[in-house]
């Protein structure tokens, strides 16, 4: 792990009409490590990660990567950064196959410049192959898919461009037992990789098991950031209910 | 959900009818098979009504389908355009009144214009104007796309405007005035006669149409193997393959089957010096210039839609915007580009209606719109926006073009046509509403 941070998301804030969705957060994340969010429905773990991946336009603060100021102002943007994302909502285009999804953006094209649909075909084939054998529907639109496929695809698109900086907004909400283990593994297999991983997800006994360290918000503000050595499951139930850091208090 | 239970599978095919199996192994979709029935049962109406009432069938010759050719190209022309608009989830109100404006201008600069600098009849006087032309439609669609992408107005409000500006705008160009005649090369573009391109010509037309049927089929096969998908078997490739090879060559037969008038023929042989025998000369129209020119928008279109980044992010637009723009597409660039289409499109459009009206008037264009928007709903191209093909908004504008042509043609006055055209559209939409809710 090197000194500079891969991202210092720096007093970071964002109004949306009256409500302060976030609201001066600082968080920082190294290369190789899993930062886990953690935090009621609607305490500011989306916008916050929807400003690093380019979807909102932060009104303050500052954005470092690898020591550096970034412009992060679209999500290419972002993704010029090496910044995958998997949102909570997923963001596929339902009328689209699989591959169409994946390569969104970034279609793989003929010399003639025309997309190589037989080529992305047969990489999508190959990446589910390795995330999520069972996925058969290639060429069949995704509104055709299960919660649990789509989420794949979802997973598929975020890994498959060589993401240095991975954010996962609740990648396993749709997943079964089985598939959620799946994506445990693929987690801990990208962060020896190297990749910086943010984490949100509502299961505090999989961050404790997943996480290097913990952050918790309530109400668009940090409530503080934890190793997971440090705390017990208890320590973080009672920050994200109370929104009071007991270690600080003590 | 059969796909675990292979028993089940086995006994469902067994089950399947004939006809049933024959649509899976061919892969024809049935809502296509179901527009080709409508648009059979039209033309075979129109042509049944007139010979019991009128005693006289006029639909199904070959004089009535060459025309029913010319009048579609326009409407046809725009409607796969309206296909990108719809798809991405926005509507244009204005392609009527900005297809009458654009042919006033193009009349404008070539009939009041250039002659005075050219001189009457200089080879580039067609040139300029059609470029002209084009250049215009362009730019308004722009104008258009760029007031409901980045001024956020929507485009129902946009193009109602751009309905009555355009069609205002015409008539004050024009004050009111026919402007005639047009540039005599500019003219074959909207067909007749001499803007067709006769019978060696159609079955050049005919015979790489027949190739490139053969060609999709085999490359098609080709493309599936390296996919590693399922094949159709043989005699479905083979049946489809002669199906195609022959719509082409019938309706090539069916397009020289239509010859020059006797008046015509009078004046060509004067002016060619020869001698006319008594049973007269068969000299075929072919394909008309202006289908020609629709044949290759739809061939160009067909592939920006389904061979270009440009034609996926259209359907991804209309599929989930939101998902676009996180996947870095530039939605409101895009939507500048889809109108700045439309207009472009509709500029090709008003060169093929002005050159068949051999003038411009103002008018020109009226209630076009509607059709075209008819066209590409009837061919499946759905309001709620990501699904639509071009080659249904084609056959869509054939259907709306059939209808129209066939009431003219039986004697139903212009108020019944309005009434049957507007229920048409309206029935079309309801029906495909219950297509979408039953194959779900
Ligand atoms: N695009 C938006 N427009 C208006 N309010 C928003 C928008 N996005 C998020 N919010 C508000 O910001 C707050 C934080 O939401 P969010 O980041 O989704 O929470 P979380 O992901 O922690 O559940 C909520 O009050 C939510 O209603
Ligand atoms: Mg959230």
């Amino acid at each position: 792990m090197s000194d500079t941070p891969l991202v210092q998301l720096k007093d970071i804030s964002i109004s949306f009409g009256g409500i302060k969705a976030v609201d001066h957060v600082s968080l920082d994340l190294h290369a190789g490590e899993v930062v886990g969010l953690l935090g009621h429905n609607g305490a500011g773990k989306s916008t916050l990660i929807k400003i690093l991946s380019g979807a909102y336009k932060k009104d303050g603060g500052e954005i470092w990567i690898d020591g550096k100021r970034a412009e992060i102002n679209s999500p290419r943007d972002a993704r010029d950064h090496n910044i995958e994302t998997i949102y909570q909502t997923l963001a596929l285009a339902d009328n689209l196959d699989a591959a169409s999804n994946l390569f969104l953006g970034r279609e793989l094209t003929s010399p003639m410049g025309f997309v190589d649909d037989a080529k992305m075909a047969a990489e999508t084939a190959k990446i589910m192959a390795r995330l999520n054998p069972n996925f058969k529907k290639l060429k069949e639109p995704v509104s055709a898919l299960s919660g649990g496929q789509r989420q794949s695809v979802a997973i598929a698109r975020a890994v498959y461009f060589n993401a240095k900086i991975l954010i996962m907004d609740e990648p396993t909400a749709a997943l079964g037992v089985h598939e959620t283990e799946m994506v445990a593994d693929l987690i801990k297999e990208l962060k020896d990789q190297g990749l910086g991983i943010f984490l949100i997800s509502h299961d505090t006994r999989e961050m404790m098991d997943l996480c290097d360290r913990v952050s918790v918000m309530k109400n668009g503000q940090m409530v503080g950031t934890e190793r997971v050595e440090d705390v017990t499951e208890d320590d973080i139930l009672s920050m994200i209910i109370l929104g009071k850091n007991p270690k600080a208090a003590a | 959900m059969s796909d675990t239970n292979t028993d089940t599978k086995a006994s469902d095919v067994k089950r399947e009818g004939a006809f049933a199996k024959f649509l899976r192994e061919t892969e024809v979709d049935t809502r296509l098979l179901g527009m080709l029935a409508a648009l059979a049962l039209i033309w075979i109406g129109f042509h049944y009504y007139g010979l019991f009432v009128n005693g006289f069938g006029a639909f199904l010759t070959p004089r009535n389908l060459w025309n029913l050719s010319v009048q579609t190209s326009s409407i046809g022309i725009m409607a796969t355009g309206m296909v990108l608009v719809i798809i991405t989830r926005h509507i244009d109100l204005s392609v009527g009144s900005m297809l009458g404006f654009i042919a006033i201008i193009m009349g404008t600069v070539q009939v009041n214009i250039l002659p005075q600098y050219l001189g009457l009849g200089h080879p580039m006087i067609w040139i300029i104007a059609i470029f002209a032309g084009l250049l215009m439609g362009t730019l308004l669609g722009a104008f258009q796309g760029w007031m409901i992408a980045y001024g956020t107005i929507p485009a129902f409000i946009v193009t109602l405007g751009g309905l009555l500006v355009w069609r205002g705008a015409g008539f004050l160009v024009a004050r009111g005035e026919t402007i005639a005649p047009v540039d005599a090369t500019f003219k074959l573009l909207g067909g007749g006669p001499f803007g067709a391109i006769g019978n060696t010509g159609s079955w050049i037309i005919g015979i790489l149409g027949c190739i490139a049927v053969l060609a999709l089929i085999i490359l098609g096969r080709r493309k599936r193997k390296t996919f590693g998908l399922p094949l159709r078997p043989v005699w479905a490739e083979t049946f489809l393959a002669a199906i195609g090879a022959g719509a082409v060559i019938g309706t090539t037969l069916l397009m020289n089957a239509y010859p020059w008038p006797k008046g015509i023929i009078k004046k060509y042989a004067a002016a060619e010096g020869i001698e006319v025998p008594p049973e007269g000369i068969f000299i075929s129209h072919g394909f008309a210039i202006p289908v020609l020119i629709l044949i290759g928008v739809t061939i160009a279109m067909t592939i920006l839609m389904t061979r270009t980044k440009f034609g996926r992010y259209v359907y991804a637009i209309g599929g989930n915007p939101e998902a676009a723009e996180l996947a870095g597409i530039n939605t409101r660039w895009m939507t500048v580009k889809i109108f700045a289409l439309m207009g472009f499109l509709t500029g090709i459009a008003s060169v093929v209606a002005s050159a068949r009206l051999g003038s411009a008037t103002a008018a020109l264009g009226t209630l076009d719109e509607l059709y075209v928007i008819a066209a590409a709903v009837i061919g499946g191209t759905s309001l709620a926006g990501g699904v639509g093909t071009i080659y249904g908004a084609i056959l869509g504008a054939i259907v709306m073009q059939s209808l129209q042509t066939g009431m003219v043609l039986i004697g139903f006055d212009a108020a019944i046509q309005q009434v049957v055209v507007g229920s048409v559209l309206v029935i079309a939409v309801f029906l495909d509403i219950l297509y979408r809710r039953n194959s779900k």
